[in-house]
C-alpha cells in the first residue's frame, strides 16, 4: 500500500530497473544506486538487499537472516520491514 | 588546499556531451559562449574519462548537454559508462530522440532517463522551449521510457510563466508514469541570468509554490518522489552549491574542460585543465581551479567564523562573484552577507519582455 509501513510477509521484494547495489572500493563499500540518489549500504542493509531478488518472500528473508546471524527473529523482522518500507516509499523497491 | 589524504572522493560526473540542442530554453544553464561541434570530445576520450572517474570513486554519470541525443555515438557512450561501472542518467529534452534510439540506449545499459517538460500547458511549454510541437514529442517519448521499464524523472524548471502550474506538473508526471519529478526553480547563471527580469517570480508566487510542493509531497507519498530545487534569491541561507567546491562533483564540458561546477567559467582568473592534456585524477587533485575554493582557507567573514561553514560551504562561488563582485565573498543569498540587500533589489526587478532564447 502506498505510503504505508505495513508489508505483506508473502511479498517478494526486488530492486526495480534503475536501482542497483554495487561495490565501490573508493567509496568504502556497498552502495545502492538510484535515480539522482546514492545510499551507502551498511553491513545489515547489504545483507537484506542482496536477498531482494524477487524470488524470496519477506518471511523467507527474515528466517534466513535470523538463522545465518543467529539473531532473534523479532528484531531482524523489525529491521527488514523498516528498511524495505522506507525504500518502497522512495520508489527504490518493488513489493 | 587540502592535504592529499583528506581529499574527498567525487560522487557524480556531469558529462556535457554537446552544446547542440534543438530547444532554446531561456534559462539554459550552459554558458553564453557555447562549444562548437568540431571541438567536441570523441567517444574514446569519453570512455577514458568514465574509467578514470570510476577510479576516483564516481558512482553516477549524468549524460547531459545541450541535447545528448544530438550525438550519433550516444549508445557507444552509454555502453562505455556501463563498462566503467557507472550508473548512467540521460538528461534529455526528448526532442530528436527516437524510440528506436531509446531502445538501443536501454540495451547499452542506460539506468535512468530524465526528460525536461517546460510547462503543463502545452502551448506555453512550446513557447518557453522556443519549439513548436516540443511538448507533444516529450510526452510521447516519456511513455516509451516507461514502456521499456526504465525509471523516468520529469524535470520542470519553474519561473514566472509557469509557477502557477506546479500541481498540474506533478499530476502530469504521475500520469506519464514517472517515479520522480523535479520542481526546479531557475538558478540565475548562464542564459537564465541574461533573462532574469523575464523569469523572476514574485515572492508571493514563490511562497505559494514552495507550500504547494509540501502539500503534494504528503498527498503523493509513496507514489512519486518530488524533489525541489529552492529559489535561492528568496532564501535566507545559501545552498551548499554542488555539495561544496571540489568535494563531490566534476563537470566536463563538450570540449573537455573540467569544471568544479557548470557555471565556474564566469569566475575570472581560474585555471581549468582539459582531459585532452591531463587525466581526470590529476585534474581532481591538482588543477588550480579545483583547489581554488576547497576546504575553508579561502573564506572571509562572515563565512570564516560561521557555524554553518561546513554545511553550506559559504554557498555558491559563482553567485558571490556575479552579485558581490568577489568569488571569495559569502554568497549574497545569505542574510548575513553584507551584499544581501542587492539580492533583494535584483529579485524586485521584473519586466515582461521577450525571452532572449538560447542559441549558438
Amino acid at each position: 500500500m502506498a505510503g504505508s509501513n505495513a508489508i505483506d510477509a508473502d511479498a517478494k521484494p526486488s530492486l526495480p530497473r534503475g536501482v542497483r547495489l554495487v561495490h565501490n572500493e573508493a567509496q568504502g563499500g556497498w552502495v545502492l544506486l538510484a535515480p539522482e540518489r546514492v545510499f551507502k549500504a551498511d553491513a545489515i542493509a547489504h545483507e537484506i538487499l542482496k536477498r531482494c531478488t524477487g524470488e524470496a518472500s519477506v518471511q523467507t528473508i527474515v528466517d534466513d537472516l535470523a538463522k545465518t546471524f543467529n539473531a532473534p527473529r523479532e528484531r531482524i523482522h523489525d529491521d527488514v520491514v523498516k528498511l524495505l518500507a522506507s525504500l518502497a516509499n522512495k520508489k527504490l523497491l518493488e513489493l | 588546499m587540502l592535504a592529499p589524504d583528506s581529499l574527498p572522493n567525487p560522487l557524480g560526473l556531469l558529462a556535457e556531451l554537446t552544446h547542440r540542442c534543438p530547444l532554446g530554453c531561456p534559462y539554459c544553464s550552459n554558458p553564453l559562449a557555447l562549444d562548437k561541434r568540431s571541438d567536441e570530445l570523441d567517444t574514446v576520450t569519453w570512455a577514458r574519462v568514465f574509467h578514470e572517474a570510476a577510479g576516483l570513486g564516481v558512482l553516477q554519470v549524468h549524460l547531459s548537454g545541450g541535447e545528448p541525443a544530438a550525438r550519433r555515438d550516444l549508445a557507444a557512450i552509454v555502453k562505455a559508462a556501463r563498462e566503467a561501472g557507472l550508473y548512467s542518467n540521460l538528461i534529455t529534452s526528448a526532442v530528436g530522440l527516437t524510440p528506436q534510439t531509446l531502445n538501443t540506449l536501454a540495451e547499452a545499459g542506460l539506468d535512468h532517463v530524465q526528460i525536461s517538460i517546460q510547462d503543463a500547458q502545452e502551448k506555453s511549454a512550446d513557447h518557453i522551449a522556443g519549439y513548436d510541437g516540443a511538448s507533444t514529442r516529450k510526452r510521447a517519448l516519456a511513455t516509451e521510457v516507461v514502456k521499456l521499464g526504465l525509471p523516468l524523472t520529469i524535470n520542470m524548471v519553474v519561473h514566472r510563466a509557469n509557477i502557477a502550474r506546479v500541481e498540474a506538473m506533478v499530476d502530469l508526471a504521475l500520469s506519464l508514469g514517472a517515479s520522480r519529478v523535479e520542481i526546479a526553480h531557475v538558478q540565475y547563471y548562464g542564459w537564465a541570468l541574461k533573462n532574469r527580469v523575464t523569469l523572476m517570480p514574485t515572492q508571493g508566487q514563490v511562497e505559494q509554490a514552495v507550500a504547494q510542493v509540501e502539500t503534494l509531497r504528503k498527498k503523493h507519498h509513496g507514489q512519486i518522489v518530488i524533489d525541489a530545487v529552492v529559489p535561492d534569491y528568496y532564501a535566507r541561507f545559501p545552498k551548499p552549491c554542488v555539495g561544496g567546491w571540489g568535494r563531490r562533483s566534476i563537470n566536463v564540458t563538450p570540449a573537455g574542460k573540467v569544471l568544479p561546477c557548470h557555471a565556474a567559467e564566469v569566475i575570472p582568473g581560474l585555471e581549468f585543465w582539459n582531459v585532452r592534456e591531463h587525466s581526470l585524477g590529476d585534474i581532481w587533485r591538482s588543477s588550480p581551479a579545483f583547489n581554488a575554493f576547497r576546504g575553508s582557507g579561502w573564506m572571509q567573514e562572515p563565512c570564516k567564523s560561521c557555524a554553518l561553514k561546513e554545511k553550506d560551504f559559504g554557498g555558491c562561488r559563482c553567485q558571490a562573484f556575479l552579485i558581490a563582485g568577489d568569488a571569495r565573498a559569502a554568497d549574497p543569498v545569505c542574510h548575513l552577507s553584507p551584499h544581501h540587500a542587492l539580492v533583494e533589489q535584483l529579485a524586485a526587478v521584473r519586466e515582461d519582455i521577450p525571452y532572449n532564447y538560447r542559441h549558438i
